[in-house]
């Protein structure tokens, strides 16, 4: 290794740490990524491309007289071997400056889980040639698509992106986090009728692109008959997908912190949280797990920077399963330590994944709930969620790309799309049934967001507050 | 060297830049491209949050690295790199060839771009004063801190949220006919003060929109901070006892502050070519407004006039060159409320016969591949045009909104809906106190046909985001939207407290 050669992910994590003045206290992060992406409309590829990244992220502490601690977080990318020195001084220094951190706690001790087998192992990568077979699979499936004169429009991206993290507490600790999505939109020649399907995966070898456009064939097919209906309260079969990006904007917003300081939807009025309060009066259940077959990811905190419910200082800690909702109660709100503190709530950090169950007598399908449904909505998807009200977490937003009226147990025909107000929390009072989860792709929430298994739920009421003309 | 020179971050000026665009450019030309762009960039962004006067979290973190874009045998490739050497660079060119050679089984539409003149070797920098970068973190906080502190003595506020956000952005391009080097700043403050009641709670945040400017915005220049400071305290106490809102059909009385995201949305994403084209389907979705409509469309009343420029001073979408080094300009998306313009980039301009890009391309890092991205879209203010107490005056039962708060609009951009940070009732042509848990929900055109007024240039503000996202991969871009307050008649007001029961 030379001054100008990048340097292994671990040998960059021990330079830093080396650098760190003697007796200080030091957390390294170094992440390497790469992703590939593919992207077409209109029966055509748009863009596409590759990117790897590197970066190094030095959170210095400067313990004081006083017992507080100054923190100094300094990220850079694409370092060479001889700067790293420079970004562990430059940390220092904002440590050495900066006010004292409020969430300052001992940094996390190693246990003898942390430092890892595996530790030593080459970083993830992943390259275009992920794609070669699903290339050309696509390929036909344009070519098919023309033909038969639909048109296909899409993403479809792969990354892995390995995480080190050490600590002068002695933590070494590595996640390589494997991601990847496949978005498929299909229209009419006339763009009049649109349907669309995701699915995540962990590496394209369980995708099947001509399966997927069979499935949006036939909800196109639906789409032959339309009905105008107006803006009103009907009973709605959410499919997997929108019932993940509600439950997402739920998880988001139970941050301990902001509930025990009364601020949110889970801050009970008076003082205190909502913890312990039925949301639901059917036994479902909201949890994360990194262990989650299919949806694993990091089992420890991993934080470049503080927030809310987030420390620098929490690095490495243990993320265990946590149940948000047990059997239609809410029974945890995430936290770091600090949080926690404050909130007078167990330790729960943010994981990444987010299931949601029925409990066991849950097994319905999309459809036989759709054979069960005398009069209702099936949506496809909901889009541009936004927040309208905190304190009823009332959201607002679209549906997309396939609204279905239903009627004695069939797809009748397709209406007009609508906006939406509703509240995840509120609509959970209003479940009526809950089918069998299964993973899904967030469609809202996937940029950032792709780890979750949803059930199919009815719903009461929900309320389509406008007509939009979108199709 | 020039003014601009000087001011170019000395540690980006001094990286190899022409000669890694030489390795990078002669290996996609070896490799049979047609076309050859090249990138290097250094993002530096530095965030401070403030929870309740305490340091929440201060990091200061850079994205920068190299990007090769090739067309070979009419098909795109591309290509990043992080690592600042020749042999990266020419790897990234030769990777780019070959993943336009794996796409190249998927495309159908041969890809050629739009002429643009040959600008040389250029070098553009923001208009700004005091670098942020240059300014102590403790220093950032510490004011900060002394806003919060102060605004935490009135007995209303329960917490008090402050938040900065700086960029420093320095980009390489070079197509081998034109060369540009270019460097911009941009600040995004935010102060929230928040009442919690035995009842509930409710926030209210500064109006400071972010901008194209330096650490002197928070001293003085463009924007009093202490004296809307001062205010934020007296206006939450009154909007928590404010009355809800009857919801029905409201005239409105719109300020920049709060007009510049629904000119976003309902316009500036509109009439984005790509998006009218189809590009955007399967994601940020397509538009109404589709080009058969160029010309005949009446998209709003004949009092409204919509600009696209990248040229606005202080502008969040300004640059001296774009992604595809064509030179920033100005020019007419809606004239007399009629759509006669959209966004472009060389592509879709070559594709769509407008001749020349308008320079709309913009890549948020060196990983991503360029898109046209939102130019600044303003409304233009009527020359001599009232004032706000002169829009006011014209209403007898209405709403006067401040502020941007929510936001939503459909996949067409037909349907939106919007709230606020204040809310002043309008009685008899004057203001009668706040009213809360409005939203005001329309669609587009019906909207913009209800606009009977703009104000004039002395009520225009460049409002603007940080973070306008699109494109999968995700890209952000940051960017302006000017406007003056403006009336509109009878648009649908919701009680969001009555929509969430």
């Amino acid at each position: 290794m030379t001054a100008q050669e990048p340097a292994t992910p671990q040998e960059t994590v021990e330079r830093a740490l080396s650098f760190a003045k003697p007796g200080g206290e030091c957390v390294v992060i170094a992440d390497e990524s790469s992703t590939a992406n593919l992207r077409w409309a209109g029966n055509t590829l748009t863009t596409n491309g590759v990117a790897s990244t590197r970066s190094l992220t030095v959170i210095a502490v400067d313990r004081r007289a006083d017992g507080t601690a100054g923190v100094g977080v300094v990220s850079r990318s694409g370092l060479r071997p001889d700067q790293v020195e420079d970004v562990v001084r430059e940390a220092e220094k904002a440590a050495a400056q900066s006010s004292p951190a409020e969430d300052a706690e001992a940094l996390v001790s190693a246990g003898a889980s942390d430092v890892m087998d595996e530790w030593g192992e080459a970083p993830g990568k992943t390259e275009i040639g992920v794609f070669r077979d699903f290339a050309t699979d696509l390929g036909e499936t344009l070519r098919a698509a023309e033909g038969a004169g639909r048109k296909l429009y899409g993403f479809a991206e792969h990354g892995v992106t390995s995480t080190f993290l050490g600590t002068s507490a002695g933590v070494r600790r590595r996640y390589d986090q494997p991601a990847g999505r496949l978005e498929l939109n299909a229209k009419s020649g006339d763009l009049s009728r649109s349907a669309w399907a995701g699915a995540a995966t962990r590496d394209f070898t369980d995708v099947d692109v001509a399966a997927l456009d069979a499935s949006l064939t036939e909800r196109l097919s639906w789409q032959e008959r339309r009905v105008e209906l107006p803006a009103g309260r009907y009973e709605t079969i959410l499919p997997p997908t929108a019932t993940s990006d509600l439950m997402i904007y739920l998880y988001w917003s139970a941050g301990a912190r902001d509930a025990h300081e009364g601020r949110t939807v889970f801050a009970r009025p008076g003082g205190g949280t909502r913890v312990g309060e039925r949301l639901s009066q059917l036994p479902v259940s909201l949890f994360s797990d990194p262990d989650y077959p299919g949806l694993q990811c990091a089992p420890f905190t991993i934080a470049h920077a503080s927030g809310r419910d987030s420390s620098v200082f929490d690095n490495g800690l243990a993320s265990p399963r946590a149940s948000w909702i047990t059997d239609g109660a809410l029974t945890a709100l995430y936290s770091s330590r600090y949080s926690a503190g404050l909130a007078g709530l167990p330790v729960a950090p943010e994981i990444d994944n987010l299931i949601m169950s029925g409990g066991p007598d849950a097994t319905a399908s999309l459809e036989s709930m759709i054979a069960s449904t005398s009069r209702g909505l099936l949506l496809t998807c909901l889009w541009y969620i936004r927040e309208v009200d905190p304190q009823t977490l009332l959201l607002t937003g679209l549906t997309r790309d396939g609204v279905y009226l239903v009627e004695n147990g069939e797809v009748t025909g397709a209406v007009n799309n609508f906006r939406f107000n509703e509240s995840p929390v509120g609509l959970l009072s209003r479940l009526a049934e809950v089918g069998a989860a299964e993973q899904t792709l967030p469609r809202e929430w996937g940029d950032y967001f792709t780890r979750a298994a949803m059930p199919p739920v009815r719903v009461d009421g929900f309320n389509m507050s406008s007509v939009s003309q979108a199709s | 060297m020039d003014d601009h020179n000087g001011r170019i971050d000395a540690e980006f000026a001094g990286l190899p830049l022409r000669n890694l665009a030489d390795a990078a450019l002669d290996a996609a030309k070896s490799g049979g491209a047609s076309h050859a762009d090249f990138r290097i960039e250094r993002i530096r962004g530095q965030q401070v949050s403030l929870g309740d006067g305490k340091l929440q979290s201060l990091s200061d973190a850079d994205d920068s690295g190299l990007a090769v874009r090739v067309i070979v045998d009419g098909t795109w490739g591309f290509a990043s790199a992080v690592d600042l050497t020749p042999e990266a660079a020419r790897d990234a060119a030769r990777e780019a060839v070959e993943v336009a050679k794996v796409a190249a089984a998927m495309n159908t539409e041969r890809i050629d771009l739009a002429p643009e003149p040959a600008h040389g070797d250029v070098t553009w920098v923001s208009a700004y004063e005091i670098d942020p970068f240059a300014v102590s973190p403790k220093e950032k906080a510490d004011l900060l801190s002394a806003w919060s502190t102060g605004l935490l003595a009135h007995p209303v506020v329960s917490h008090v949220d402050a938040s900065l956000l700086q960029v420093k952005e320095c980009k390489f391009y070079t197509d081998g006919a034109t060369t540009a080097t270019q460097q911009r700043v941009r600040l995004h403050p935010e102060i929230t003060a928040i009442a919690v009641t035995d009842s509930g709670f409710d926030d209210m945040r500064t109006l400071a929109p972010p901008v194209g400017r330096g650490w002197e915005y928070l001293t003085g220049t463009a924007w009093d901070f202490p004296a809307e400071l001062s205010q934020l305290p007296e206006l939450l106490a009154e909007k928590l006892k404010a009355p809800s809102i009857e919801a029905g059909r409201y005239d409105l009385v719109i300020d920049p502050s709060n007009l510049w995201l629904t000119i976003h949305e309902s316009i500036g994403h509109a009439t984005e070519l790509d998006r009218a084209l189809g590009y955007e389907a399967a994601y940020a979705g397509t538009s109404f407004a589709t080009i058969d409509k160029l010309n005949k469309l009446q998209y709003g009343s004949p009092v409204m006039h919509i600009t696209g420029d990248r040229t606005a001073e202080h502008g969040l979408s300004t640059v001296g060159y774009d992604d595809e080094g064509v030179a920033g300009q100005s020019w007419d998306l809606i004239s007399g409320g009629v759509l006669v313009g959209y966004q472009l980039d060389r592509r879709m301009a070559l594709l769509q016969g407008f001749g020349r890009s308008n320079g709309c391309a913009f890549a948020d890092s060196p990983g991503h591949m360029p898109l046209q991205r939102m130019a600044n879209v303003s409304l233009r203010p009527a020359d001599g045009g009232p004032d706000t107490a002169g829009l006011l005056a014209g209403v007898e039962d209405g709403i006067y909104i401040l502020g941007d708060k929510s936001w939503s609009i459909d996949m067409q951009r037909y349907n939106f809906q919007f709230t606020g940070q204040r809310f002043f009732r309008i009685r008899n042509g004057k203001l009668a106190g706040q009213v809360k848990d409005v939203a005001y929900q329309a669609t587009t055109t019906d909207f913009w046909n209800s606009m009977e007024a703009v104000g004039g240039p002395q009520t225009y503000v460049l409002g603007g985001a940080f973070n306008c996202g699109k494109g999968q991969p995700g890209q952000v871009a940051p960017v302006s939207h000017g406007a003056p307050a403006a009336l509109f008649r009878q648009v649908r007001i919701l009680n969001t407290a009555e929509e969430g029961q």
